[in-house]
């Protein structure tokens, strides 16, 4: 088992003829995903990497029986490809695309709210079960199927993490990142009640940063109703306030959305708080709870 | 992208929001003219981005234009937190029976706009919000619908008992909501919203925060950035696609993803030295900032293949020759054919994060340069 995505997740790629869309394919076809349709209008009957692309979602799902959708559309058009991967009825909709304005995506979440569509991102590096499939960009070779569930607001740290549990013989369940903008589908506590409820995962590792109150309300969560241990590591103890720390989400503002708050939010739930990305694996292996088990 | 008052001010005007009549005025002979042509009593307020310019000295009451003339050559020539004033706000004074507060901003916690109202305005929000958060009502809009006139008025009716001033107060509450998410704002405000004695209402001072997200589809108000207040090097890296934040630490830092940017930084200051950016990159850095004593990259390859920013390496110091040491850490992708590049100039990487940074805090003490030691 794993979360939202495994053997039977069957995907298509929305902007398969782009760039991004095209190098990514082929790495998550090597992963072993399993792409069934790729989505460009207008562009219906090429092929890319041997998948053949569709004019509209609707027409990919009809024909491939598709459930997963992945977007590297740019930013401007990521919108209406979500409003279309949701109305073709598509389960998991993953969003790459960065720079899409807030404004939208508050329009976005409380449109698919009711939908029975989930969204994960924008702004996502997607979500990986190692050995069975990954839906989005990261590097798969550093992953290793395992136990842990790791959920993070971020790309490349998220890498940095996953690398230090593999060298250390700590797999991982399923990997999943949140998104790095202020307004996203699926937020820490859908997932870790998702990793609580999954039989394989058996700790799991929260990265968080800078911005908002997401961690806060993920630390009070896992006190109240979580068995499993967690780990947390906080970005951004040097950010000055005020400013966009790259992503649109993170930012201190109002004094508010420290990292300081966030690793208290975490101490005060007794959750244990690694100081680097390295240390995040000595405090799981460390985990007395987790021996336990 | 934060905006000056004036400028709100401008925005709230296209909705009929009611706003004294001001100007802009950069100079103290501008402000005088202005004073004259209002013809009263007026405020010199100073357009920084930053609060609290009121406790500071940077709003004063002039009763003539020479007095204007003399509290705007004051006022230009000072400096709030660490900002110097370029432009002075002349406005009408007028006289306040009561302040409230109205606002509305991106809520991530609902994820959904939220409205403010306050019936304690003036003062700053946020103390209020800590102090005493029974005194502010919020409301959730639902984005889809957007602020019905219902829901306008019943937030009227909790600040003010006046029903004459509560319905003056409704229509601005809806264009304030309309202005705010017409124009992709992560924030708008009102804070003072006044009333006065004979009764009227008017929005004395304007807040606007912008989704720098949404600023490619509202061209006048990316029109509208101070070049003067934001950081040259910031908008310099904007425009190549870049994300820069200028501290004021010694370790330059480069490094792929904006999570990883940040673990780095605070990895430079948990081994005892400070920051002198943040970079989420691109290619090369800016060896001319006379703080920088080593430079570190920080690269997992991913989507980034580390033999691409090997190369953009090379490149750069070849072009620009940097005097003070760098240290590469590469893991990834193409790692290995990375080294072999790296190689061509003497430099080696390391695979570790802590040790790279612990390497960059160590060379950067040296007094001598010693170039490209990895």
């Amino acid at each position: 088992m794993s979360i939202l995505i495994d053997r039977n997740t069957r995907v298509v790629v929305q902007g398969i003829t782009g760039r991004d869309g095209m190098f990514h394919t082929r790495q998550m076809l090597d992963y072993g995903t399993k792409i069934v349709a790729g989505v460009t209008p207008g562009k219906a009957g090429q092929t890319v990497e041997g998948v053949l692309v569709f004019d509209s979602v609707k027409e990919a799902k009809d024909a491939t029986n598709a459930n997963t959708s992945v977007i590297y559309v740019p930013s401007k058009f990521a919108v209406d490809a979500i409003y279309e991967a949701a109305d073709a009825g598509i389960d998991l909709v993953v969003c790459i695309s960065e720079g899409i304005p807030a404004m939208d995506m508050l329009e976005v979440y409380n449109y698919l709210k009711d939908k029975k569509t989930r969204l994960v991102g924008p702004n996502t590096p997607g979500l990986i079960t190692p050995g069975v499939t990954k839906v989005g960009i990261m590097p798969g070779q550093i992953h290793m199927k395992g136990n842990v569930g790791v959920v993070s607001r971020s790309g490349t740290l998220t890498y940095e993490v996953v690398y230090h549990l593999t060298a250390n013989g700590m797999g991982q369940s399923t990997c999943l990142g949140t998104g790095g903008d202020q307004i996203v589908g699926t937020g820490f506590l859908d997932v870790l009640e998702m990793f609580e409820k999954d039989p394989q995962t058996k700790a799991v590792v929260l990265i968080g940063e800078i911005g908002g109150t997401d961690e806060e309300e993920a630390a009070a969560f896992i006190k109240k109703k979580m068995t499993k241990p967690v780990v947390a590591f906080v970005a951004g103890r040097t950010a000055p306030p005020g400013k966009r720390m790259g992503h649109a989400g993170a930012i201190i503002a109002g004094g508010s959305g420290t990292a300081a708050e966030k690793v208290a939010a975490f101490q005060k739930a007794k959750i244990k708080v690694a100081e680097s990305p390295a240390e995040v694996a000595v405090l799981m292996k460390d985990n007395p709870k987790e021996k336990n088990r | 992208m934060k905006i000056h008052e004036y400028q709100a001010k401008q925005i709230f005007a296209r909705y009929g929001i009611p706003l004294p009549v001001g100007e802009m005025a950069t100079t103290p002979e501008e402000a005088r003219e202005l004073a004259a042509r209002i013809g009263k009593p007026v405020m010199v307020k100073a357009q920084v981005h930053v609060g609290g310019r009121g406790k500071a000295g940077g709003i004063k009451k002039a009763d003539d234009p020479d007095q204007a003339f003399e509290i705007a050559s004051q006022i230009l020539s000072m400096e709030i937190k660490g900002l110097p004033v370029k432009k002075v706000l002349v406005t009408e004074c007028k006289d306040i029976a009561s302040e409230a507060y109205l606002g509305v901003i991106v809520d991530r916690r609902s994820k959904k706009p939220v409205i403010m109202v306050s019936a304690a305005g003036g003062i700053d929000i946020e103390e209020v919000a800590r102090e005493t958060p029974e005194k502010i009502h919020k409301l959730e809009v639902d984005p889809l619908l957007g602020l019905q006139s219902f829901q306008a008025r019943n937030l009227a009716y909790l600040l003010y008992s006046d029903r004459k001033i509560a319905n003056q107060t409704s229509p601005v509450i809806l264009k304030l909501y309309q202005a705010f998410s017409e124009n992709d704002c992560s924030l708008a405000e009102i804070n003072p919203f006044i009333t006065t004695s004979e009764g009227e209402v008017w929005a004395l001072d304007a807040k606007i925060n912008i989704d720098d997200s949404g600023l490619a589809r509202h061209p006048e108000i990316e029109a509208m950035r101070d070049l003067d207040a934001d950081e040259a090097a910031e908008i310099e890296a904007r425009e190549k696609g870049l994300s820069f934040v200028k501290l004021d630490g010694n370790i330059g830092c480069i490094v792929n993803g904006a999570g990883l940017a940040m673990a780095t930084m605070d990895l430079v200051k948990r081994f005892g030295a400070e920051p002198a950016n943040f970079l989420d990159i691109g290619g090369s850095s800016n060896p001319e900032n006379p703080n920088v004593k080593a430079i570190l990259f920080n690269i997992f390859g991913g989507i980034t293949r580390c033999d691409d920013v090997a190369n953009g390496i090379v490149y750069a110091v070849k072009q620009l020759k940097p005097k003070v040491p760098i240290v590469v850490r590469l893991t990834g992708t193409n790692e290995d054919k990375a080294r072999e590049i790296l190689e061509e100039i003497n430099l080696t990487a390391t695979s570790s994060m802590e040790e790279v940074v612990k390497r960059a805090i160590e060379l950067s003490g040296m007094t001598q340069t010693t170039m490209f030691e990895g």
